[in-house]
């Protein structure tokens, strides 16, 4: 599988273990995502092929490769700072689930008092 | 009549009337849309006032400029002003956006006219088109088969002569592969070239807006109208575009042309689809290029790191989409409930499969192991191609290992249809431009699409060997 000239194994010490039912059960919890018992189920078995198909990246040893997070040399870009038209509140506000007084309603975030 | 630059010359001159043009393309979309269903929705009254006021600058004198008349079909992902736009999925259906995205003036600037909003896989994840909360896309070419995707939409809409450009996006292959899969030209221009203000985000480190046209020149032409600055985009490269069109017939005589080794002999890609990289290598060469194979070692790692990148990328953007400011929502008790109830009844399970994937990517203890380290591989493969630009003008690969697949055929398995982008993924990685070019048919008749990739804004020398590419085709190139 390797390519010659490719970074060699570091053995499978830095591959994680296998993804179980509570993993995704708790990451479905992170991702606000209100998933069926059939629906964890499947996921399972499928976030584990794609896993496994990735420890081939996992389990490379690049301690000395600096991580591309963008592919634009580019940082800081400013534009003048002048006054210009934003969005129109009334559209943005008619596109909105719920609104009260202008503004976005929402269900209780805190517990009553 | 067909062909983008003969409508807007035939326009611009006064030859012919947009309304005219517009009422034939609408026409097509009616018999035909019901069976292909390129389109969430189709634009017919806005195009015929779109047509009719290019018709009256046209009489006053004016020129509505390059795109003069030209119908187009927008993904429907690209905002457009008061109109709906879906990403195909239920959380956003009937969603009005409250401003145009960028290409959509730039096109409508340059005299274009918006006949639909083109259908794709929710949210533009998928390589099929059948992840759509509106019915899959059938290919023009064989309905019994996928259109690709995830711009399969825009990609159908051009191969069944809805309108002969459409605009897509490219994350890790979503213009290129339908392109390929339908027959048609499809361009992923260099990251950063085309802004991105109003295309609706899936992974913002390889999302890049582009063209599809039937043929290459008009697929040029269109690059030329969205592409430069724009300062609506904080990720849009500063250096002004330098236009395709004007260099398109200079051939590629000196041309070093790289195959490469990697990509031709990856998993899965069939024996006819290989032998058309290797007599499209062929032709090059015939024309004077200099063609030899090429090794991008890291390019194996691609697809790994990218189904590790992109869903980390998604989970982040698609967080939006919690039930407050705009498309659905599902009531719950408390905050935290109705989130979770409105994310599980928006979206799909192709965009859950995804959002959990990216999710665990980020999750604490696993970061390092997935994420950095498919960042990482993402600095091999820069490097990588680095070293192949500094020997060879342009390379060549397969767009889809295969070519269109039937319904069905990969939507219960995942990694099967992530394969679908084997080798158009490194390039989104690496943020430069690539397309896919047809060239001749494969299994059953089907179209095949070449890949032709070119370093960091050097467009100008991708489109040359696209050009010569068209001519070389066996049975004459596009559909």
């Amino acid at each position: 599988m390797l390519p010659p000239g490719a970074p060699v194994e570091s053995g499978a010490m830095d591959t994680p273990a296998a993804i179980t039912r509570a993993d995704v059960e708790h990451v479905a919890r992170l991702a606000r995502l209100g998933l069926t018992d059939a629906e964890l189920d499947s996921l399972t078995g499928e976030l584990a092929a794609v896993l496994g198909h990735a420890a081939d990246v996992a389990a490379l040893d690049l301690a000395d490769v600096a991580p591309t997070a963008h592919p634009l040399p580019l940082r800081n870009v400013l534009r003048p700072d002048v006054v210009r038209p934003g969005v129109d509140r009334g559209e943005v506000l008619a596109a909105a689930p719920a609104v009260e007084d202008d503004r976005f309603r929402v269900p209780r975030i805190l517990d009553a008092p | 009549m067909s062909g983008a630059r003969q409508i807007a010359a035939d326009v611009r001159s006064g030859a012919v009337r947009a309304r005219d043009v517009v009422e034939e393309h609408l026409e097509r979309i009616a018999t035909r849309d019901g069976e292909i269903n390129a389109f969430n929705l189709v634009l017919a009254d806005e195009a015929r006032a779109a047509a009719d006021a290019v018709d009256a600058r046209v009489a006053a004198g004016d020129d509505p400029g390059p795109l003069a008349g030209v119908p187009i079909a927008l993904k429907d992902n690209l905002c457009t002003h008061g109109i709906p736009t879906t990403c195909s999925s239920r959380i956003l259906e009937g969603w009005r956006p409250p401003y145009d995205a960028t290409v959509v003036q730039r096109v409508a600037a340059a005299g274009a006219v918006a006949v639909g909003k083109a259908n794709l896989d929710e949210f533009a994840m998928g390589s099929s088109t059948e992840n759509s909360a509106f019915g899959p896309t059938r290919n023009p070419r064989d309905p019994s088969r996928v259109p690709g995707g995830s711009s399969g939409g825009s990609a159908a809409a051009v191969a069944a002569g809805f309108a002969p450009l459409s605009l897509g996006s490219d994350t890790g292959g979503s213009i290129r592969q339908p392109a390929a899969l339908c027959g048609v030209v499809g361009v992923k221009p260099t990251y950063g070239s085309v802004s991105r203000s109003g295309l609706i985000a899936f992974a913002s480190s390889l999302d890049q807006i582009g063209p599809f046209a039937t043929s290459v020149a008009d697929a040029a032409l269109l690059l030329d109208v969205i592409a430069g600055p724009d300062p609506l985009d904080s990720t849009s490269s500063p250096e002004a575009h330098v236009p395709v069109l004007p260099v398109l017939d200079q051939g590629v005589a000196g041309l070093r042309i790289g195959i490469v080794d990697e990509l031709v002999d990856a998993e899965g890609v069939e024996p006819e689809v290989r032998a058309a990289v290797l007599a499209a290598a062929a032709a090059l060469e015939a024309a004077g290029a200099v063609v030899d194979r090429v090794s991008v070692p890291s390019v194996v790692y691609g697809l790994s790191a990218y189904y590790l990148i992109a869903p980390a990328e998604a989970s982040s953007n698609l967080a939006r989409y919690d039930g407050v400011r705009y498309g659905l929502r599902v009531d719950g008790p408390d905050l935290a409930t109705m989130n979770a109830r409105t994310r599980d009844a928006g979206f799909g399970p192709e965009v859950k499969r995804r959002i959990m994937l990216g999710t665990y990517a980020l999750s604490a203890g696993y970061y390092d192991a997935y994420y950095g380290k498919a960042q990482k591989v993402r600095t091999l493969i820069v490097r990588d191609f680095a070293r192949a630009y500094g020997t060879f003008d342009a390379l060549l690969s397969p767009t889809s290992p295969t070519v269109a697949f039937p319904f069905g055929a990969k939507a219960d398995n995942p990694l099967a249809m992530y394969l679908s982008d084997v080798c158009t993924i490194p390039t989104n990685l690496a943020g430069h431009p690539a397309m896919s070019v047809p060239f001749g048919t494969g299994a059953d008749g089907l179209p095949v699409g070449v890949q032709v990739m070119a370093d960091a804004v050097q467009e100008p020398v991708m489109f040359r060997v696209a050009q010569v590419l068209e001519a070389a085709a066996p049975g004459g190139g596009a559909a």
